[in-house]
């Protein structure tokens, strides 16, 4: 197989079919999630539900004291990787046109050395966490295949993109083809694994929000 | 082989040696040789032997051979076709039919061995009848006349990799030269078509060297096809600054800005256009305000679109995603059942605690 | 639509190349002082922009000879402000440029006459002189 043809089976077959089962499994998570139920409430409402909730799904993007104070090594590096990782998803322009050829949505993109600073921040940030994780004895024990699996699949794109940015160690459709290929594997992991957490945060933080919001208490 | 050195060649036809070494010089810096090899260059051209040429013709529509002859004249590609011996070539040799195919019988038996085979066009598989020449299929004049050459050069990317006969669904099942011969060396000069002084650039360089130019991993003259359009593109500056031209006729467009989104396929292509230009250096497709169509790689045409740019996928995945997700839902409807069922069954399950029971677990322990 | 004339065709990025370029000069012209070794430089190798093409002809300047060659088309061959350092611009038949040099020798390989070219005026003038002797 030449790298034109690993190319061409990414971004066509490939592609089309991590879509798909990415697609597939996100909705399946959602009506696992749904399907789990809760019987009504039947006390009196001392405050609104829905806001509460929508409240605390932008609430708790700000760290709590006590958190903070335990671990705030963790959490700057969380949210440099986060951030840089929203940007360089959404705000690169050939993203941006590749998103639009599924669901038909464009909106503007960023300078190219800026996505690329970007990049950098989000490889450095998944970088301290994984040696938080090695170095922590107590987080080293508790973490499993999985923690280190789903490092990896993000890891990945965000390695062969660079590389393929800046055009570096492999021929250029050859990067492009691994870079693809990477952020494929993601796409498919991504429901069933930890990563799931990228769409679940919203529904796990409405709910805890939404409960207290219902008991008039705060979340 | 004819009996005359080249050099003698070239000096019947009254070319002085001053000529010659100009030419030589403008030669070498095609070939992007350093200046330094030019009297090297100059000795082996003199010494060696006009070589015969077979130049056949599959699956193609002429336009290499077009590119070829109407490249500037007279000038360096002119000269290196006065220094090969052209036996055959059915759309420029006077000769046709039976006395055509005699021509190319001899010039094979006279050379055999040492003959150049250049190749343009693909070859059909699925019925030989689909191409043939004097009543010969593709198949087995390509067979037949690669036995006794000494080099294949494919040229153009029908030859060299299949190019638009080969293009998505391929009906007449078309591959190129290297899938059929397998024990000759074989140069790829790819291209729809391939820029002239390229196609020669590669026939001097037999000429002057005797042997084959190195070759990148798909069997392309390293020299010509070693950097990528994007590499050597002009507007990467503003690809680099995000500035991008949306439409063909867009303020961007306007101020030279970068091609991407509109279908540049320049990332992943490589060819020397960016650097050796087109009718007589005047300019490449990019210059001229289109995106570069990445017509030197194999399968191109079944690159998801001219216009479409690089980063979109080729498959229909929007329709695919919908899928995807009915696929979901139904899966997630079964769980949702499943769990609705399960539940229905512990609460039918559900067995209230009396007193008597907890006095009695009490008493028990 | 646009008119073409509008549209850049060729953007001025700067290379950077005419300095390192006049150092090899330099370099050239010293060897040349010291072994009497000529040398060679293909423009055509190196990027330039034309603002740096103008610049580096304008530090080269004109010397004292220029020449023009009738083969294959034409060359000019100018001597530059640095005697040794001369700038051939060749052309085609079709006054098309064709390449660009700098060569720094003595005298440019190009303009001596060559023994093949001597041994053929000579064989024609010998002819001439035998056959159809013109007085
Ligand atoms: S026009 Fe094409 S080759 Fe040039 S910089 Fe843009 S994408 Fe690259």
């Amino acid at each position: 197989m030449t790298s034109t043809e690993f190319l061409l089976w990414v971004k066509g077959t490939g592609f089309t079919l991590a879509i798909a089962v990415f697609a597939a499994g996100i909705v399946l998570r959602l009506a696992e999630i749904w399907s789990l139920g809760r019987k009504p409430d039947l006390a009196e409402a001392k405050g609104n539900a829905n806001t509460a909730g929508v409240r605390t799904i932008f609430n708790r993007f700000i760290p709590d004291k006590g958190i903070w104070d335990r671990s705030a090594f963790i959490i700057i590096a969380a949210w440099f990787f986060h951030v840089g990782l929203f940007v360089v998803i959404f705000f690169f322009v050939p993203h941006i046109l590749l998103i639009d050829s599924i669901i038909g949505l464009q909106w503007p993109g960023l300078p190219t050395p800026i996505v690329d600073a970007f990049a950098v921040i989000t490889m450095v940030g998944l970088l301290a966490m994984l040696f938080h994780r090695i170095t922590q004895p107590v987080k080293k024990y508790l973490s499993t295949f999985e923690d280190y699996l789903v490092w990896a699949v993000t890891f990945l794109p965000l390695l062969t993109g660079y590389l393929a940015y800046h055009r570096l160690l492999f021929s250029p459709d050859m990067l492009l083809a691994m870079h693809i290929l990477s952020v494929e594997l993601l796409l498919v992991l991504l429901p069933f694994t930890k990563l799931s957490h990228s769409f679940t945060f919203l529904l796990a933080r409405w709910y805890n929000g939404a409960i207290s919001g219902f008991r008039g208490v705060q979340s | 082989m004819p009996k005359n050195t080249l050099g003698e060649h070239l000096r019947q036809q009254g070319m002085s040696r001053r000529s010659f070494l100009k030419f030589c010089s403008l030669l070498a810096s095609g070939m992007a040789l350093s200046p330094a090899l030019v009297p090297r260059i100059a000795q082996a051209l003199e010494a060696t032997r006009r070589p015969s040429v077979i130049w056949l013709s599959f699956q193609e529509c002429t336009g290499c051979t077009e590119s070829l002859t109407r490249s500037h004249t007279p000038t360096v590609e002119g000269l290196i076709f006065d220094a090969i011996s052209l036996d055959y070539h059915h759309t420029l040799q006077a000769a046709s039919g039976h006395a055509a195919e005699a021509a190319r019988e001899e010039a094979m038996k006279e050379n055999f061995g040492q003959y150049i085979l250049v190749v343009d066009g693909s070859i059909p598989l699925d019925n030989p009848g689909f191409s043939t020449i004097a009543g010969i299929s593709n198949l087995d004049m390509l067979k037949e006349t690669a036995k006794g050459a000494a080099a294949i050069v494919a040229v153009g990317t029908c030859a060299a990799f299949g190019g638009l006969p080969k293009a998505n669904p391929n009906p007449t099942g078309a591959v190129p030269v290297s899938d059929i011969i397998t024990d000759k060396p074989i140069i790829n000069v790819s291209g729809c078509p391939p820029i002239p002084v390229v196609i020669t650039g590669v026939l001097a360089h037999i000429l002057t060297f005797g042997g084959l130019p190195e070759l990148d991993d798909l069997g392309r003259p390293a020299a010509f096809y070693g950097q990528s359009i994007h590499d050597r593109c002009y507007r990467r500056p503003f690809y680099e600054k995000g500035l991008f031209a949306e439409t063909f006729d867009d303020e961007g467009a306007k101020k030279g800005w970068c091609l991407y989104k509109l279908g540049c396929k320049g990332p992943v292509t490589f060819n020397a256009c960016a650097t050796t230009k087109w009718n007589e250096g005047t300019s490449f497709p990019i210059e001229s305000g289109h995106g570069c169509i990445g017509c030197s790689e194999p399968d191109f045409w079944d690159f998801g679109g001219f216009y479409e740019a690089l980063s979109r996928p080729t498959g229909q995945t929007g329709k695919n995603a919908v899928y995807g997700v009915a696929a979901g839902t139904a899966v997630g409807a079964a769980v949702w059942a499943m769990n609705r069922a399960k539940k229905e069954e512990a609460v039918r399950g559900h067995e209230k605690l009396t007193m008597d029971e907890l006095n009695r677990e009490g008493e028990e322990s | 639509m646009a008119e073409s004339g509008v549209i850049p065709i060729a953007l001025d990025t700067a290379t950077g190349n005419v300095r390192p370029l006049l150092h090899e000069i330099r370099h050239a012209l010293t060897r040349l002082l010291n072994t009497g070794e000529p040398t060679v430089i293909d423009l055509g190798a190196l990027p330039l922009s034309e603002t740096e093409l103008e610049q580096l002809q304008a530090q080269l300047g004109k010397g004292e000879v220029r020449a023009e060659l009738h083969a294959l088309g034409v060359s000019l061959i100018q001597e530059t402000r640095y005697s040794g350092v001369w700038l051939i611009r060749h052309m085609n038949e079709s006054q098309e440029s064709a390449g660009m040099f700098i060569e720094i020798s003595k005298m440019p390989e190009l303009l001596y006459a060559q023994m093949e070219d001597i041994q053929d005026g000579l064989g024609r003038l010998e002819h001439e002189l035998n056959e159809q002797p013109p007085f």
